[in-house]
């Protein structure tokens, strides 16, 4: 951290907080490198199913992230995710299945162009209307993804959406080897973290600032002569890359693309993640999705496989919107944007 | 000439007809849904997400009526009402905590609501489609089909009940205190009239009506658990079409959308008849924000 020259007089006086900036830096950094150690060497204890299971959650969690740099730092509620999500998963699919060999990395990009695609024309619509139309209008387009999806069977595959199978790990020069649940879960885990630290440096550059004054008071961001508008659309496009980041790390993982996925419930089911991990806090989201699956795991193997499990996590979640808004993680939501 | 005659040759006029009919018919019912959520959004801003899921609870509610007593008016009316009490419960329980929050809590609430009814419906009644019959079984000759004039009964009563309600509000007591608290809830308030309860009262009498046009709906193609959510899509569509809190306004856009899918259709597959709606409502949000059927575009 290089501070400018100050004279001796301010630099007394911003000395304590210094300190107190570069202890908080170093305490963030060792609890990051606790948890990255503890998913490093959880797929080397866990069994097979529970490798899975956390793969999967830290996938949803990069999809919940993705969607709370909307919700928590800009402010706008998307209920329309899935079709980035989906977008994703289908790009991925496309490249996997057109392109032979199979390659990773044109998966990925196939996927993020999908993802960018459907951003770029959620973004140039939505961001026109606030608050609540936000939300309602993101759902409505991404069930305009999914009704094309699910019509245009010659391409998609319609409703049994389209299989394949997973492409080589392949690093060019050091490394060619089919994935392993494990080197899936330590890629998911390598694209995850790296998305967080994204995120994260987005979230404290001057533009994440932007985007939180936006949610603060959007009139007097424009009185100050942002262009609102034009944030809003850069937030929502980036948003919609990781979620189909997101999209591609499960269309790799389960090896299938399917329209069930690009329905709304899945965007529903982002915001839930959210929610209950505590918006705003980016790790949070994470936090939510994984309690959210451990929890439906815990119900379904206390009381069947038949058990409707969202009416009990529905009911939290209202529980949780009425008397915890801030979510399980909100608490540290201060002390992790500083 | 020729080319204009042979092209007024080829509007199929039989099938046009058809459509309208159908377009009305499903108009209606969707007005019935939308009013009833657009009624909810312009006195306390909620938006809400569970309507679907009253619609179908509705429907379900009806076929259990219908099964224990034989008649379709009675089921009609009992799954109204118990919806009415179940929507009245969920303001209470789910909604009152969150007035003077943001808006969008309430959004998510309803979401959570909507999920837990849903899976319900799933987890009692499975996810076999069930069937209430239709109260009349009598039919018409339309070109070369044999129309069931219970499609049309549906359309009118969907129009008396949203008319006797229209009235409702127009003259009776409860009806004036709804219109003065949404046009000023601090000033109503000082006037005396208990807005808590009317809340709550506007919550279950829009859920009654979205229950009562999901009984009227299930003799034409059953009753699923899946049913709210593409009538809940339907109805936010109307409503932001017809402007938000626009009573009006949307029922003019339920029949105006269902209108024009129905003619849709006629060239296009019906799951995809639906793209027709969503253009529709980003034109809308284009160029009138406020609502294509709003007064005075602000």
């Amino acid at each position: 951290m290089t501070t400018a020259p100050l004279d001796q007089e301010t630099a007394l006086q911003a000395l304590p907080r210094d300190k107190a900036r570069a202890s908080h830096t170093i305490v963030f950094w060792i609890g990051f490198c606790v948890v990255m150690a503890v998913l490093i060497a959880a797929p080397l204890v866990l069994p097979e199913f529970w490798r899975r299971l956390i793969t999967e959650i830290l996938i949803w969690g990069l999809l919940a992230m993705s969607s709370d740099l909307l919700i928590g730092y800009t402010g706008m509620v998307s209920f329309g995710h899935s079709a980035f999500f989906g977008l994703g998963m289908y790009g991925a699919a496309g490249a996997l299945l057109i392109v032979s060999p199979p390659n990773l990395w044109l998966a990925i990009l196939f996927g993020l162009a999908g993802a960018a695609g459907a951003a770029l024309f959620v973004a140039y619509f939505s961001t026109r209307l606030r608050d609540i139309y936000f939300a309602i209008t993101t759902l409505i387009f991404s069930q305009i993804f999914y009704v094309i999806i699910f019509t245009w069977t010659a391409v998609t595959g319609g409703e049994n959406g389209l299989i394949f199978t997973r492409p080589h790990l392949r690093i060019p020069f050091l490394y060619d080897a089919r994935f392993t649940s494990t080197t899936m879960h330590w890629f998911v885990l390598t694209v995850v973290a790296g998305s967080y630290l994204i995120l994260r440096r987005v979230t404290q550059s001057p533009f994440g600032m932007v985007l939180q004054s936006i949610r603060e008071n959007e009139p007097r961001t424009r009185a100050i002569g942002y262009r609102v508008e034009n944030f809003k659309m850069v937030a929502v496009m980036l948003s919609g890359l990781f979620a189909g980041l997101a999209g591609v790390l499960y269309a790799i993982q389960n090896e299938f693309a399917a329209p069930d996925f690009v329905y709304f419930l899945t965007s529903g089911e982002t915001v839930i993640y959210n929610v209950m991990g505590g918006i705003g806090t980016l790790v949070g989201p994470i936090v939510g999705a994984g309690f959210f699956h451990l929890m439906r795991e815990f119900l379904s193997r206390f009381f069947g496989d038949q058990f409707p499990y969202l009416i009990p996590l529905g009911l939290i979640f209202i529980a949780m919107i009425i008397f915890l808004p801030q979510g399980i993680l909100g608490f540290a939501r201060r002390w992790l944007n500083r | 000439m020729d080319a204009i005659a042979q092209f007024f040759h080829a509007i199929p006029i039989d099938l046009l007809i058809i459509q309208t009919v159908n377009g009305i018919v499903t108009g209606m019912i969707l007005a019935l849904v939308a009013s009833g959520l657009t009624l909810i959004f312009g006195i306390m801003d909620v938006v809400n997400f569970a309507h679907g899921e009253l619609f179908m609870l509705g429907a379900y509610l009806g076929f259990v009526v219908f099964v224990s007593t034989g008649s379709f008016w009675l089921a009609l009316i009992g799954a109204a009402l118990l919806v009415a009490i179940l929507g009245a419960a969920m303001q209470i329980v789910a909604l009152r905590p969150l007035i003077g929050r943001d808006p969008l809590n309430t959004i998510l609430a309803t979401f959570g609501v909507s999920l837990v009814l849903q899976n319900y419906a799933l987890w009692q009644f499975g996810p076999v489609v069930r069937k209430i019959p239709a109260p009349i079984d009598a039919q018409f000759t339309l070109f070369y089909l044999q129309y069931p004039w219970y499609r049309l009964l549906v359309a009118a009563l969907s129009a008396a009940i949203i008319g006797g309600f229209w009235l409702f509000l127009k003259h009776g007591k409860f009806g004036v205190w709804i219109r003065a608290t949404a046009q000023d809830r601090m000033m109503a308030q000082a006037m005396g009239i208990p807005v808590p309860l009317v809340y709550t009262g506007v919550f279950a009498i829009g859920a009654a009506m979205a229950a009562a046009s999901g009984v009227l709906f299930a003799p034409m193609v059953g009753v699923s658990h899946t049913m709210g959510l593409d009538w809940v899509l339907k109805a936010f569509i109307v409503v932001v079409v017809g402007g938000m809190g626009n009573f009006v306004g949307s029922i003019a856009a339920a029949i105006f959308i269902s209108l024009i899918e129905a003619y849709t259709t006629i060239w296009l597959d019906p799951s995809r008849a639906v793209i027709v709606s969503f253009v529709i409502l980003i034109l809308t949000l284009l160029f009138r924000p406020t609502g294509l059927f709003a007064a005075t575009p602000r």
